[in-house]
């Protein structure tokens, strides 16, 4: 059995002879007959209201068949948390680059050179850009009727207070009381670009009908219909949604981007209408990460014990809520890490500043918690005279214990992870690493857990005439490798070859509900859905089995190669093809196997924790991972380079290896471009560098060669085969761990990212410690 | 915007006719002419590489360079690159060196120009010869892996 099993191995992606000849069809690579291209008109101001606008010569222009502004939307607001956003901007301005009109040609050249034309005009507001100026008495108001928008929870929110929310554990003061040694600092992490290196883009086309069909870049077809109708006031059922191949999200691509837009040019204009993003208009007016300013206080015991922590977090949401509340909610989840600390209250405000939105990206909020909580274990492990790993080990959560809130945890192997990457890394050595002169070196620890998430998931196995199958789940691989994943695990459970299975492109006329690819869930819970729709395929193929062969359901038994049988009996069975024609001509009826389900653990048991203004009432399961890296510093210019790495992660059970390998890597790669060299930076109110040229990321010299991943199997209860997710938690604490080297090589203990080179030297030459 | 001249490309051993602005570049008419998108817009400033495609055999940003300027060159795209290019792909599939493949055409037209001329190009030399490539997905350790194990094939 095990040696046939499809579970575990570095199967090649199904779709990778298409990416490897140019065949994968991306977005902006589909065409239909009669296309317009789209551009948009942007706003010059970070905060205005719309007076006016002329749109005469851009009507006038060569080509032009379409200009819409504000005024032909109507007054629909969408949100993944909060309905605070129209398609396109309304009455109001919230940052440079909104979208203020979009128009349709019958070529792009055509298209961009007609929004030159647009004249709008607009009466200037005071611009809010820093979360501070947002909080402060007589602060001009970003959304004066926040308190009237539809919220999908109890918001805390009011003034440009989008969202606020606590989380209490125990009993702070008597924490305090109890610790021998407070440490206490505040952490600032910059906004970060996703990058995906495919700008976001949509196309759409309406049928005789009226009824629209929508293209687009997107990590879930369901979140798009879902945005689009609401901010268009369509009904679902007139929107059908598919996607093309993408080339990779990261978060950027989980809620609408430009689709709303494209899909009302479509209507306006009677022809299909596709517009992509130029890389400047994906950094100027999709989403990124949100820049935190995180206060961690920890009290321990002198034996490193910890015994209290309070966390206070003040985010910049930028012009729209997006996922921000639920990215402000994780992040304080997250801020006790995978750790015993019996008193602990986190704490944190997300304000809205004339910037483009942040949203959700890779960690969602993990990252920049982490980059504060996991330094500071180093700071206190350095003041109580402890080996870093040791006083985590300490400290750990174990396989009984509870995640913050209350959440029991069904499997946990963070044990295994440090010790992993203790021994790979020669931790115990670490002393003996030899620098190159005018260098300092060291290795940098850090730990983290992250969910595998969340809602609602469904998957549907149909076997075909031929006892081929078709499995049908409407998640979105974006990159990261789930149709091969999910056809494996399809494969598996019913014991016939991974080409017996193909995989439907995601679509919301015919897929099952498919929350999005996101939270690092696709393979825990789609995974899920598809063994249990299988099961459901194997049941039904007995049932005929049993008729034909005249025994007991429970003496049958599938065998390799889409064959069922009677156990023990080698000459007694039918192939698939001969069940699925009996089901599909003669009796019973098409053999489909369907199951849908939602994720229902609560995160907070109210017995154990209080939580206000918490987004999301159940979150997901735990997966656990350690990171060692060596890093080294030039004394005389501050670049830090590192040159090995070794990250690893429980992710229950891994179905593909590969695959596995392949998230933990991207992931600290985009990690090490967050901890040392990416930053989105205004100018004023204006993005200075949207640009791939001023906005850098990590190339295959910086990225160090010598990164190993390892991969811990601690098997979730639920999980299919015992997975949990992976796509996310190997960048939680990169930044972490390599400020923990550069603390570890230089005495400098580095609060800020990105760690440039500046920043690494001003603080060796403060500290004296520079050669 | 200055009218379309006629000029003839060959592309993947194919002699095509196109109609091209002097202005237009190679990307543009490749994707929306001959609709040979293998060759990405990423970034369309020359900095990511996914538009890459070889001319007389070196790599060159297709989203910077003008049609016209190619007139009696050999254009090769990942639709029609063999040889080296076909070692590279069994390489990149065996070694998992793709995730969402946007960056794929770029890097094995690179790889194979790069191999080309340093046939068993060593970890460090891969690494400088796709630094111009940008991928986001992988952290490139097994697009190196995969390349060198091409060049391994070539020592032996």
């Amino acid at each position: 059995m095990s040696d046939q099993s499809l579970i575990g191995r570095s199967l090649p992606r199904v779709e990778i002879r298409e990416k490897l000849t140019g065949r994968a069809q991306y977005i902006a690579d589909l065409y239909r007959p009669g296309m317009l291209h789209g551009a948009l008109v942007g706003s010059p101001h970070p905060h205005a209201r719309i007076v006016s606008y002329d749109v005469r010569a851009a009507r006038a222009a060569p080509g032009v068949r379409c200009v819409l502004t504000g005024e032909d939307f109507g007054d629909h607001r969408m949100g993944a948390f909060i309905k605070d956003e129209h398609a396109i901007a309304k009455g109001k301005v919230r940052y440079v680059g909104e979208p203020v009109v979009a128009i349709a040609a019958e070529t792009e050249a055509q298209a961009r050179a007609a929004a030159l034309l647009v004249e709008v005009r607009y009466e200037e507001l005071p611009a809010i850009l820093a979360p501070e100026d947002a909080l402060a008495p007589g602060a001009a108001i970003i959304h004066e009727e926040l308190a009237s928008y539809f919220k999908v929870f109890e918001a805390v929110c009011g003034g440009n207070v989008c969202s606020s929310t606590e989380l209490a554990e125990g009993d702070l003061e008597r924490g305090w009381r109890e610790s021998d040694l407070v440490v206490e600092h505040e952490y600032r992490t910059a906004p970060q670009a996703h990058v995906s290196l495919e700008p976001c883009g949509a196309l759409a086309e309406v049928d005789a009908a009226g009824r629209v069909t929508l293209w687009s870049a997107n990590q879930s077809v369901f979140r798009v219909q879902a945005s689009v109708c609401e901010s268009l006031g369509l009904p679902m059922s007139r929107l059908r949604c598919l996607t093309p191949r993408v080339g990779a999200g990261f978060g950027n691509k989980m809620e609408a981007h430009i689709q709303p837009i494209v899909v009302k040019l479509a209507l306006a204009a009677g022809r299909p209408v596709k517009l992509v993003l130029s890389r400047e208009e994906d950094f100027e007016i999709v989403r990124a990460r949100h820049p935190f300013k995180v206060r961690v206080k920890t009290g321990v015991k002198k034996d490193g014990t910890f015994v209290a922590r309070d966390v206070e977090v003040l985010a910049d949401g930028g012009a729209y809520a997006d996922d921000s509340p639920g990215v402000l909610g994780y992040s304080l989840l997250m801020a006790r890490g995978p750790y015993r600390i019996p008193h602990t209250r986190c704490r944190g405000t997300l304000v809205y500043t004339n910037k483009l939105r942040f949203g959700a990206f890779r960690g969602f909020g993990n990252p920049q918690v982490s980059f504060g909580t996991e330094t500071q274990i180093d700071e206190i492990a350095a003041r109580l005279g402890i080996d870093p790993v040791a006083i985590r080990r300490k400290n750990a959560l174990g396989p009984d214990d509870r995640w913050f809130g209350g959440q029991q945890l069904g499997s946990n192997g963070l044990a295994e992870c440090i010790e992993v990457a203790e021994r790979e890394s020669k931790w115990k050595d670490r002393a003996q690493l030899a620098a190159a002169p005018g260098k300092r070196r060291a290795l940098g620890f850090a730990c983290t857990a992250h969910i595998s998430g969340l809602l609602g998931t469904g998957a549907i196995v149909r076997l075909l005439e031929d006892g081929s199958v078709v499995l049908n789940t409407g998640a979105v691989d974006i990159g990261q490798g789930s149709d091969t994943i999910l056809t494996q695990i399809c494969a598996d459970a019913l014991k016939i070859p991974l080409d017996r299975v193909s995989i439907a492109s995601p679509d919301t006329d015919g897929s099952p509900y498919n929350w999005g690819t996101t939270a690092s869930r696709v393979t825990y819970t789609t995974g899920r859905a598809v063994f249990a729709a299988a099961r459901e395929v194997e049941r039904q193929i007995k049932t005929h089995a049993a008729e034909l062969l005249e025994c007991a359901e429970a003496d049958l038994e599938l065998r390799p190669g889409g064959v069922v049988g009677i156990k023990g009996v080698p000459g007694k069975e039918l192939p698939f093809l001969a069940i699925s024609a009996r089901a599909h001509w003669r009796k019973g009826g098409p053999i489909i196997g369907t199951n849908s389900w939602v994720f229902d653990q609560p995160t907070v048991d109210p017995k154990r924790a209080v939580a206000v203004g918490l987004p999301f009432p159940q979150i997901g399961v735990y997966s656990f991972g350690a990171l060692c890296v060596d890093v080294e510093i030039d004394e005389t210019t501050g670049q830090i380079e590192v040159r090995r790495a070794w990250t690893v992660a429980d992710v229950g059970r891994a179905i593909n290896r590969g695959s596995v390998e392949g998230q933990l890597e991207g992931a600290f790669a985009q990690g090490l471009g967050f901890a040392l060299v990416e930053e989105m930076v205004w100018n004023g109110p204006r993005l200075a560098n949207p640009t791939l040229m001023d906005y850098k990321v990590p190339t295959s010299r910086e990225v160090p060669y010598e990164l190993h991943s390892y991969i811990v199997e601690s098997p979730d209860p639920d999980g299919p085969f015992g997975a949990k997710g992976v796509g996310e938690i190997g960048i939680n604490v990169v930044a972490a761990a390599i400020a923990n080297a550069v603390a570890a090589a230089t005495g400098v203990r580095l609060r800020q990212l990105p760690m440039t080179p500046e920043r690494v030297l001003r603080g060796m030459l403060a500290a004296g410690a520079s050669g | 915007m200055s009218a379309r001249q006629t000029l003839v490309l060959r592309v993947n051993d194919t002699e095509h006719e196109v109609r091209a602005a002097l202005h237009d570049t190679l990307l543009t008419v490749l994707r929306d002419q001959l609709q040979l998108t293998g060759a990405k817009r990423g970034c369309n400033h020359g900095v990511c590489g996914a538009c890459t495609v070889l001319v007389d055999g070196r790599p060159v940003r297709a989203c910077l360079t003008l049609a016209h300027t190619c007139r009696s060159a050999a254009i090769t795209t990942i639709e029609g690159a063999r040889g080296i290019a076909d070692r590279l792909r069994e390489a990149f599939e065996q070694a998992g060196a793709v995730q969402c493949g946007f960056c794929s055409s770029g890097m094995v037209l690179t790889a194979s120009a790069l191999l080309a001329a340093r046939p068993a190009a060593s970890v460090e030399e891969i690494r400088a010869g796709l630094s111009g490539n940008l991928c986001r997905c992988t952290g490139y350790r097994k697009i190196v892996d995969a390349v060198r194990a091409v060049a391994q094939g070539a020592e032996r």
